[in-house]
């Protein structure tokens, strides 16, 4: 079983709700990590770190702008080299991309305003995070203000031969098509991961589907479990290369 | 030493203060207040800190309430008691006069504002909802006013972090200039952890933490108190607060967390005549006194007055008190959340309050002198009814002519800016974070916002119609009332109490007067008749401009409990084939109806049927279809009558409906008409028999009104189209006017 740390920003708002997910609904074990502190607790190897949603240093500047400078991304930098798996979600997916772990870049949806709303989104690829999810659409919300995937057409190119796009935005019925896209994302690209498929950043919100005492089917959920699965059955395929 | 005095009457009338007023004062303080003194009772005396109007009338409604954990007033917001030990705190609050010339910042900040009422508690809000009024969508200034006031609530409430759940938007020409918005917000903490805004002795540092104090929201609540005046809107914009989400955020993670480790002694958030009226109320509860250092308050600017200091209403800031050995570990915490805790002062035996720069005493005033209900006036005054009301009671129903097409009125309606989808809004408020809405997943008449913990949701609503207010301020109110209990019932909710914001134009208008007076009476006998407490409440007066006042409009916020939450019904049909049922007195009524005003431009007309009674007995019937197996969903008949609410349980899952009934009355009304007490069911056909039966024990009448389709919409066999067609209409009536 992998243990999960959770990182605080002044800001961050989605923290306590995927403690919530993590630890009540999943039973898993979740450290709470200081953006000011070098220190993770000890997590390290097949261990989750996740960069949750919301305004980190009131997103004033750019989203994620100041969130970069935080001690702990020197920690992160270093816990990715060691094997462990880190995922951005919504503000955590900007964080991730102005700090350079993720290629490409979140800027202001088409509609500029915010946008909340339920919204299918399809697992692509065959990255730990999307290994075990089923081939169809996932009901994700998202919730976002900046969420428009922005990449060069040459990034796309080595993005697309490394398998790096993981969520698309999708119909219902799981057809990827420009009706779907719901912030003008190139490709309706919602979520992408690095070369080596360790650092993920996605803007939909899986914690937001996955509590079944309030949600009839928590799509979500399956998320986190396809993450459970993947280091449960393919711990021993993880190369630490360095 | 002490500034010397030397105000005047002249003085004091610029304050706003009347020449009684002056006399008052000269005789509590037994000498003439200095400048700055008579600056802290032209604010705290103002009508929006005061309630000097209101007072008389609020103390009229019921309070009591086997739930009941604070008395108004007694704390910053009302307080209901939980299972399990925990407890809901909840209040509503206007922020009507700031909205009208600065939408953007006025609507932020009222949303900063209620959740600081909240989290002064120690309580952590779980949820926001906001009524907020326009003139039409059409017209320039309402469009502007929509704009910013709903990218104001999302800026502030989506940093900040709180689910926007619910609430109301309507539309309506006499708020054209006076847009209403008011804000209300919910929190929960454990009953054994509330924080008092009160101290039982002397010794305590008084702090201040969050926001440095600068030059803005001065004289805020000087401008809430009188009219608004269409050329003096520049002149005003520096009393309207600016806010900033994020010093709000970390504000409350820091004080959660000394709360968390036991550093908090009492707290008092800063709104209206912020510091002053923060430390005031906190001496003035606690009995004590306090001496408070004005020279020790961060600054935002360089060159304040000391006045300025106590009465700028910069945002994002709390009065805490705190044991003086704790202060070094206070600090780091707040340090840490890269926000700030400054020690101003101290509480004292001497049951003044006294405000030094450096060794100079600034002011010095006993503080109940300035509280409302206290020193501050209470006054009655004259009232009369309003010559249009002769106007509506001589309303005859049969000069409205009957349209040829009705499909035509139903998609007029359908696309009205009052009975439209309100997605464009809702859809820019971060409405599912904290993870707790249920309703995003089962759309009901209410807001469904789990218990972080527990296995039980709270019921939220926020509602007022300002038209049968205007129509009968007694009765519009408590329909007011019964609707929001009948949405509460149908969410499956047992109502626990409510609060209140009651927006009303200026008070020295006999007529307006009347309609206050009136309104107030016609809350407290309904919520007698239901044994539900008023927590709390908010006035807001002088929304009129030189045009005149708003209609009438108190929003009532009410809360109930779903327990266990899988009790929560849906409005949502669900499978064709449910048979659907109009369950409640079928009659004419077409008195104040969308239909009415807005079809037919007809503004003066009674409010719809109503009778108490009935409704009882229908809220009975409610509780009792809880437990009736096979019942699929439950909706409220309201605004745009028997086809808003066909629609709005047929579009969530996009289901039709076949429609049809024995026509007795005239068929505009049976569709559009909002005639009360009646509620849209559907239901499994193998348990019809049960409802019926049911119905019948309650001396409810029904009707068989058809059947759930699949995406086909028939009405007294003609064809309508499909649910794909209104569907649409339904939620292209905002697009125009919101970006999307």
């Amino acid at each position: 079983m992998p243990r999960w740390g959770v990182v605080i920003y002044p800001g961050s708002n989605c923290d306590r709700d995927l403690v919530h997910v993590l630890g009540t609904v999943l039973r898993q074990d979740v450290e709470l990590l200081w953006h000011g502190e070098g220190d993770l607790r000890g997590l390290g190897s097949g261990d989750w770190i996740l960069l949750p949603g919301g305004f980190s240093f009131g997103d004033y500047l750019r989203p994620g702008a100041i969130a970069r400078f935080s001690p702990i991304m020197e920690s992160l930098r270093r816990f990715v080299e060691g094997g462990g798996y880190v995922l951005g979600i919504c503000n955590g997916f900007q964080i991730l991309c102005e700090a350079g772990f993720l290629p490409g870049a979140l800027v202001r949806n088409l509609s500029t305003t915010f946008i909340c709303q339920r919204q299918y989104v399809l697992p692509v690829g065959d990255s730990v995070l999307t290994r075990y999810l089923p081939r169809r659409a996932l009901d994700l919300p998202i919730a976002h203000s900046d969420g428009r995937y922005y990449v060069s057409e040459d990034v796309l190119r080595q993005m697309k031969k490394n398998n790096q796009i993981v969520f698309q935005y999708c119909t219902e019925d799981g057809r990827v098509v420009e009706e779907a896209n719901p912030n003008g994302s190139v490709e309706n690209i919602a979520g992408v991961c690095d070369e080596r498929g360790r650092v993920f950043g996605m803007m939909p919100h899986p914690e937001r589907n996955a509590d079944p005492l309030v949600c009839p089917r928590p799509d979500g959920l399956l998320v986190f479990q396809s993450i459970l699965r993947s280091v449960e059955t393919d711990m021993g395929v993880v190369s630490v290369s360095n | 030493m002490t500034q010397p005095a030397q105000t005047t009457l002249d003085d004091a009338i610029a304050w706003g203060l009347t020449p009684q007023e002056w006399q008052r004062i000269l005789q509590l303080l037994g000498r003439t207040p200095n400048p700055t003194e008579l600056a802290l009772f032209g604010v705290m005396w103002s009508e929006h800190c005061c309630y000097k109007n209101s007072l008389y009338w609020l103390k009229t409604l019921p309070r009591e309430g086997k739930a009941i954990l604070a008395q108004p007033g007694e704390e910053n917001a009302g307080i209901l008691a939980l299972p399990q030990g925990l407890a809901c705190v909840f209040k509503v609050e206007s922020h009507n006069h700031p909205s009208a010339i600065a939408p953007y910042q006025g609507a932020a900040t009222g949303v900063g504002g209620i959740h600081r009422d909240i989290f002064t508690t120690g309580a952590f809000p779980i949820a926001t909802l906001n009524a907020i009024h326009f003139g039409l969508p059409h017209e320039e200034r309402p469009r502007w006013h929509l704009e910013g006031v709903v990218r104001g609530i999302a800026d502030y409430g989506n940093s900040f972090g709180i689910p926007t759940v619910g609430g109301q938007t309507l539309f309506d020409p006499v708020f054209t200039e006076t847009p209403i918005v008011n804000a209300m917000s919910v929190g929960i903490v454990p009953q054994d952890r509330i924080i008092r805004a009160r101290v039982h002795q002397p010794g305590y540092l008084v702090g201040i933490a969050g926001a440095p104090t600068g030059k803005d929201g001065l004289r805020g609540a000087a401008f809430a108190s009188r009219n608004l005046q269409t050329d003096r809107r520049q002149e005003d914009l520096p009393a309207v607060q600016i806010g900033d989400p994020f010093l709000e955020k970390v504000l409350l993670e820091a004080i959660l967390e000394a709360h968390q480790k036991g550093y908090i002694v009492a707290m008092q958030d800063m709104g209206a005549a912020g510091l002053a009226c923060s430390t005031l109320e906190i001496a003035a509860r606690s009995h004590l006194g306090m001496d408070i250092y004005l020279n020790h308050v961060p600054l935002r600017h360089k060159k304040m007055e000391p006045w300025e200091i106590l009465l700028s209403e910069s945002q994002e800031r709390m009065l805490i008190l705190i044991r003086e050995q704790d202060l070094h570990n206070v600090q780091k915490i707040f340090t840490r959340w890269e926000t700030q805790f400054t020690p101003i002062g101290k509480v004292t035996q001497r049951p003044t309050v006294r405000y030094f720069w450096g060794k100079t005493r600034i002011a010095e005033v006993p503080p109940t002198a300035l509280m409302a209900g206290q020193g501050a006036p209470i006054y009655r005054r004259p009232w009369r009814e309003p010559h249009y009301q002769h106007t509506i009671r001589t309303f005859q129903e049969q000069t409205i002519p009957l349209p040829n097409n009705l499909k035509e009125v139903a998609e007029f309606l359908t696309q009205h800016p009052n009975l439209c989808s309100r997605e464009p809004i809702t859809r820019q408020y971060d409405h599912m974070i904290q993870l707790g809405n249920r309703s995003v997943w089962f759309p009901a008449d209410s807001a469904v916002i789990r218990v972080p913990q527990t296995q039980y949701a709270l019921a939220l609503t926020l509602d007022g119609n300002p038209w049968y207010v205007h129509a009968d301020p007694y009765i519009g109110t408590w329909i007011t009332i019964a609707e929001a209990r009948r949405n509460l019932l149908c969410t499956g909710a047992e109502p626990l109490g409510i609060t209140n914001c009651l927006n009303f134009g200026n008070p020295y208008d006999p007529t307006v007067y009347w309609q206050f007076v009136n309104a107030v009476q016609g809350m407290g006998d309904a919520c007698r008749y239901w044994h539900l407490p008023v927590t709390g409440g908010n006035v807001s007066f002088y929304n009129q401009t030189e045009k005149g006042p708003i209609l009438p409009l108190p929003i009532i916020g009410m809360v109930g409990l779903i327990q266990p939450i899988t009790r929560q019904k849906t409005l949502a049909f669900q499978n064709p084939g449910d048979l659907i049922y109009l369950i409640g007195p079928t009659s004419s009524s077409l008195g104040s109806s969308q239909y009415l005003i807005f079809y037919h431009g007809i503004r003066l007309s009674p409010p719809p049927f109503f009778d108490f009674r009935i409704e009882d007995r229908l809220h009975q019937l409610i509780q009792a279809l809880w437990k009736l197996p096979g019942i699929q969903s439950l909706h409220d008949i309201s605004e745009g009558g028997l086809w808003s609410a066909l629609l709005e349980a047929a579009i969530p899952l996009q289901k039709g409906f076949h429609i049809q009934w024995e026509p007795t009355i005239r068929p505009d009304a049976f569709l559009f008409g909002e005639g009360q007490s009646r509620i849209l069911v559907s239901i499994q056909p193998e348990a019809a028999s049960q409802l019926e039966a049911t119905c019948n024990r309650y001396q409810i009448p029904f009707i068989h009104l058809g059947t759930v389709t699949s995406g086909d919409i028939r009405v007294q066999n003609q064809n309508w189209e499909t649910i794909q067609y209104w569907t649409q209409l339904y939620q292209s009536g905002l697009k125009p006017y919101l970006p999307s």
